[in-house]
């Protein structure tokens, strides 16, 4: 558990982590709260010559609430969104997540930049920020780029993030509706078995739009546009859910493994996300 | 003066003896990270080892090229096979009369196997050196069934055992056949099955686990060269046998070898065998003449040292209609995976495993149990029980559930229809103990009072009601367990390890002002020996538990003994204590009654003192009598207040407890919650109510952990699935359910203060309980059988098979 030799950087500024960046090329990788890449590095399971650490840029910390746009930099802890007041009215689905993540020693840590730039697909946030229909601010040699986290992830750990870009800021408006975020896992610190973000807007009983995601579940985070389409215009009879039950169950692909077969996944799935929807449709 | 004198109940009570919640003196220093632990020591011009290890289960070795790590800068040596071969010590011999290698001699046999050991300048250079040894292998097939690895055709996995027909315990009959070992009657027992009214069968597995102590193995050795002295800190269970083992293997004198075993972190069985590590370690310092450090990572613990449990039990158990056993047959088939390094007394091979007929009074058994080597780690350690006694708890606690199913009784009637009777003790089991002593009708009835087991039945049935009609997805279950353990190896006239007889020790001496020091054979790697045994001192010797100082672990300083495992501190070492203090009291007595100028048998003991009879104004303290000792010349008598015992005990002991858990499940996700789990524990008498309770606390937590999620698990290629704490579970606070613990007392007869032992009854008696409790749950709708761990998934399958999710 020892990790091979690296240099150690700590920039204080985004101008300077994309030039040491830029610099060392796929020799160098950024490192946030550091608990999915430091155990890697430990594990010797991958080996960087230098490591970029922004704990020290102040730039990327913070939570921003502008009207009904939502601004959280990319060093913001778990442990300081969860006890953010103005967070709380504005988008609660982010506490309510953050909260399943790991355990507080691990959220004083870990950054919500981490959780979406990594690309795992464990990971709890990226499914959330899609569900929310986020936007992902990069930073490169050549300025500064948006990408949709709908658009973001490629396949586990490959991303729409060039090499040379460091994610700065997520940003959203602030949901319409009653949000969830509903997880099955076997202890506390594991990665999902199954996990759904759900965000529903509801008028007159009936249901106007709604949004679905689901968080380990395939290689990457599955926003299931039909799941969403499935409740939207409907008064969220059993039937409408099952119907997006089975979109999403169609979406997603879930590998077998420590957490239990595919099919035991699928089952929990979908058991997720008929609690999420029910507990989402309650707050809306 | 005498009107000074406070009376006996306060004096009793200032002594802090036993019965006493003493808080324990040694989280004085845990709770302010003053505690030494291995990793804590450094000495001087230190060195580290690190080891290479095999990636693969099963695999040739063509060739080991060290030469680009020894040009790292800061490399000392890399040792291989061929390195200690000179020294005969490639190969070791083990607790359970086989050999292991200690470093990959031609081949590997598990991941993880220990292929060379680096040693470098510091523990990074040392890391990084690993990276650079080449080795070449070349893949064997893989065998990690224990049934597979039975076939004719199986591979040869142990080569070096070729045209072996026999091992330690007796003729192998297949190339990857360890041993046979029998109990009890066959034939008598074939023909009670197959005439009795009701049969019930099951194969019943328990599952590999491992111990996982929050602290890992590791060592320093230190060879002196200057004196020829080794000295050997490490995280041993058993430090004096861990002396002798080393002196007979590696030819240095006793004397010349010093083990010492500083603050264990845990070691629940994990720390009582012997590993290569330790032997690289000790060779290495040999070599360089310098102090070297071998401490493992906790991905090297779980996948390398020893492993528990992995027990495929097959059962037969046979009754009248009216739910009386008749009989019950046995046959294991135990997995020891590539080497059998098993700690268990030698002429146990599968350990108490045949205290399996349980709590009840069955007149005929018969029990099997073969060893078999697979592609995996080796092991089979007593993971906080006795030896093989969990598995054996488990085992019988599962038939009485099935066999209640098979006879459509309720599972709290059946066994209270066959607990061996209060009046039936000392009692003679079918498989060859003698239990001690024992009230399960009393345990039991207040157990099932405490929990409202009728009330419990009751819920049950109209949850079961509600579910059918569809208005909850939540079932509930009950899980009983009475469990009997075996502990307090051992008898020398039985129990031995590798020849090292059982028994233990304690040596005390008297300070002159009236305090004391005890030393003793066992080592605490938390049971918090040095409050318990000071407790039991201050009620023979009369003088206050604070002022007892008790020191264990130098094997330079302590009384020889076997150490700490398969709860036998308080059963042996805590007999010597008991006796050595009783030693130190007939001195006292003499000196006491030379001082009050009357006859020894005119005096007689007062809580701290002895008392003229019938003239209780006149008396002498304990401590009054400790300065005499010391200060006074008395004619006859030596100078000094000093008393060793070496305890054989004459019997085990046979704690029992009664167990109970309400468990709540969700038919959908798998998942559960524990409602309620009560837990009677009847350890005789009880030294200190607080750490029985800590001790219930924690063994329970174990038991939660194994069945409801722990497992080493492995793939089809002997890939262990499970090697780091992302898969194998160990509880968090969240997890951890709350326990409700109670208790009855029943003196063992033939331990001098009655005590039994209870650091592993929570273990044994909890896995049972969790584990019933879900079967329970499932019972109504058909399911007799599944296996551990009852992790979500195989909850939800289970579930699933019986058609519950429509």
């Amino acid at each position: 558990m020892i990790p091979a030799p690296f240099e150690y950087h700590r920039p204080d500024s985004v101008e300077a982590a994309v030039k040491l960046l830029s610099d060392f090329g796929e020799d160098a990788r950024v490192v946030a709260g550091g608990h999915s890449l430091i155990p890697m590095m430990k594990l010797r399971m991958t080996d960087f010559g230098h490591l970029i650490d922004l704990q020290a840029i102040d730039a990327l910390k913070g939570i921003r609430i502008d009207g009904r746009r939502i601004t959280i930099g990319a060093m913001t802890t778990q442990h300081e969104i969860i006890h953010h007041a103005g967070l709380a009215t504005a988008a609660p689905i982010l506490a309510e997540a953050a909260g399943q993540i790991a355990d507080p020693q691990v959220r004083y840590m870990g950054t919500l930049g981490g959780n979406v730039a990594n690309g795992d697909p464990g990971n709890d946030m990226p499914g959330v920020m899609q569900c929310l229909d986020a936007t992902f601010h990069l930073n490169g040699p050549g300025g500064s780029r948006v990408v949709k986290a709908r658009d973001f992830y490629e396949a586990a750990y490959f991303t729409a993030r060039a090499e040379d870009e460091i994610l700065t800021a997520v940003s959203f408006d602030t949901p319409a509706g009653g949000q969830a975020y509903v997880k099955q896992k076997r202890k506390i610190g594991d990665y999902a078995t199954a996990a759904a973000a759900v965000v529903i807007a509801r008028s007159g009983g009936r249901c106007t739009a709604a949004s679905i995601a689901m968080t380990n579940l395939a290689d990457t985070p599955v926003w299931c546009e039909e799941a969403g389409a499935a409740l939207a215009g409907t008064d969220l009879s059993a039937a409408a859910i099952e119907a997006a039950v089975g979109a999403m169950d169609r979406a997603i692909d879930p590998q077998s493994d420590n957490r239990g077969p595919a099919e035991f996944k699928r089952h929990a799935a979908a058991v997720v996300l008929r609690r999420a929807i029910a507990a989402a449709a309650a707050r809306a | 003066m005498n009107d000074m004198t406070p009376p006996k109940d306060e004096r009793a009570v200032a002594l802090k003896g036993l019965g006493a919640s003493r808080k324990r003196v040694e989280d004085v220093r845990f709770t302010q990270g003053k505690g030494n632990y291995v990793d804590d020591l450094k000495l001087p011009g230190m060195l580290f080892g690190d080891f290479v290890r095999s990636p693969y289960a099963h695999a040739r070795i063509k060739s080991i090229n060290s030469e680009k790590a020894k040009a790292l800068p800061g490399v000392v040596a890399v040792l291989t096979a061929a390195d200690l071969a000179p020294l005969n010590l490639h190969w070791m011999p083990t607790l359970a009369g086989d050999v292991q290698m200690v470093l990959a001699d031609g081949k590997v046999l598990f991941q993880g196997q220990e292929v060379a050991f680096v040693v470098a300048n510091d523990r990074y250079v040392a890391a990084d050196a690993v990276e650079l040894v080449e080795v070449e292998y070349e893949e064997l097939p893989v065998v990690v069934d224990p049934f597979k690895a039975q076939a004719p055709d199986a591979p040869v996995l142990r080569e070096d055992l070729a045209g072996k027909t026999s091992g330690a315990h007796g003729p192998r009959r297949h190339h990857n056949h360890i041993f046979t070992w029998e109990q009890g009657d066959r034939d008598a027992t074939e023909k009670v099955l197959s005439s009795a009214d009701v049969v019930a069968e099951e194969m019943v597995y328990y599952h590999r686990t491992h111990p996982c102590p929050l602290e890992t193995c590791g060592c320093v050795a230190s060879m002196d060269k200057v004196n020829g002295k080794l000295t050997v800190h490490g995280t041993f269970q058993a430090p004096h046998a861990v002396r002798t083992v080393a002196s007979l293997i590696s030819g240095i004198a006793e004397h010349n070898i010093r083990i010492i075993s500083p603050d264990i972190g845990g070691g629940f069985g994990n720390k009582v065998g012997v590993y290569p590590g330790y032997i690289c370690a000790i060779v290495a310092s040999i070599v360089t003449g310098k102090p070297v450090k071998w401490i493992e990572d906790r991905m090297e613990n779980l996948m390398a040292t020893a492993f528990a449990r992995d027990y495929w039990m097959k059962g037969r158990i046979s009754a009248t209609k009216d739910g009386r056993i008749t009989g019950l047959s046995c046959h294991v088939t135990a997995d020891h995976g590539a080497f059998d390094a098993c700690a268990d007394p030698t002429k146990f091979p599968a350990g108490f495993f045949n205290i399996c007929t349980g709590s009840y009074d069955i007149p005929v058994a018969h029990l099997a149990v073969d060893g078999v080597y697979t592609n995996k780690a080796p092991g089979g350690v007593a993971y906080r029980c006795s030896f093989r006694v969990t598995e054996a708890a488990y085992f019988i606690e599962r038939m009485i559930e099935v066999l209640a199913i098979k006879l459509g009784m309720d599972a709290a009637e059946l066994r209270t229809k066959n607990f061996i009777r209060k009046d039936q003790f000392p009692y003679q089991s079918a498989l060859g103990w003698e239990y001690d002593s024992g009230d399960y009708h009393t345990a039991w009835d207040k157990a099932l009072k405490a929990v409202d087991y009728a009330g419990l039945r009751r819920e049950q049935a109209d949850r079961i009601a509600d579910f059918k009609a569809g208005k909850t997805r939540k079932l509930l279950g009950i899980g009983l367990t009475h469990f009997t353990e075996i502990v307090g190896a051992g008898p020398v006239k039985n129990c031995d390890i590798l020849g090292l007889g059982m028994f233990d020790s304690c040596e005390i001496r008297i300070h002159p002002t009236g305090s004391a020091i005890a030393r003793l054979g066992t080592i605490s790697q938390g049971q918090g020996h040095a409050t318990t045994f000071a407790q039991i001192l201050a009620s023979e010797i009369g003088l206050p538990a604070d002022d007892i100082t008790v020191e264990e672990g130098d094997t330079d300083t302590a009384p020889y003994g076997l150490g700490t495992y398969g709860s036998r501190s308080t059963p042996v070492a805590g007999a010597a204590t008991a006796m050595a203090g009783r030693k130190i009291r007939a001195k006292a007595q003499m000196i006491a009654a030379y001082l009050l100028e009357v006859h020894d048998d005119d005096v007689e003991w007062d809580i701290d003192r002895f008392v003229v009879k019938g003239a209780p104004e006149r008396f002498k303290t304990m401590k009054e009598i400790a300065f005499a000792a010391y200060n006074q010349a008395i004619p006859g008598l030596e100078p000094g207040l000093e008393a060793v015992s070496y305890y054989d005990p004459p019997n085990m002991t046979y704690p029992f407890g009664a167990y109970i858990c309400v468990m709540e499940i969700d038919v959908d996700t798998g998942e559960h919650k524990v409602r309620q789990f009560y837990a009677l524990d009847d350890c005789g008498t009880r030294i200190n109510p607080m750490i029985i309770e800590g001790q219930v606390h924690g063994g329970a937590t174990e038991g939660y952990a194994i069945a409801m999620g722990q497992e080493i698990a492995y793939d089809e290629i002997g890939n262990v699935k499970t090697g780091t704490l992302m898969d194998f579970f160990l509880p968090t606070a969240w997890e951890t359910p709350h326990y409700t613990t109670d208790f009855t007392v029943t003196p063992s007869p033939h331990h001098p203060i009655g005590a039994k032992g209870v650091g592993e009854s929570p273990n044994v008696g909890s896995v049972p309980a969790f584990s019933n409790a879900v079967h329970d749950a499932f019972r109504a709708f058909g399911l007799t059988q599944s296996h551990m761990p009852h992790d979500h998934w195989r909850i939800w399958k289970v579930a699933h098979d019986l058609g519950l999710h429509g």
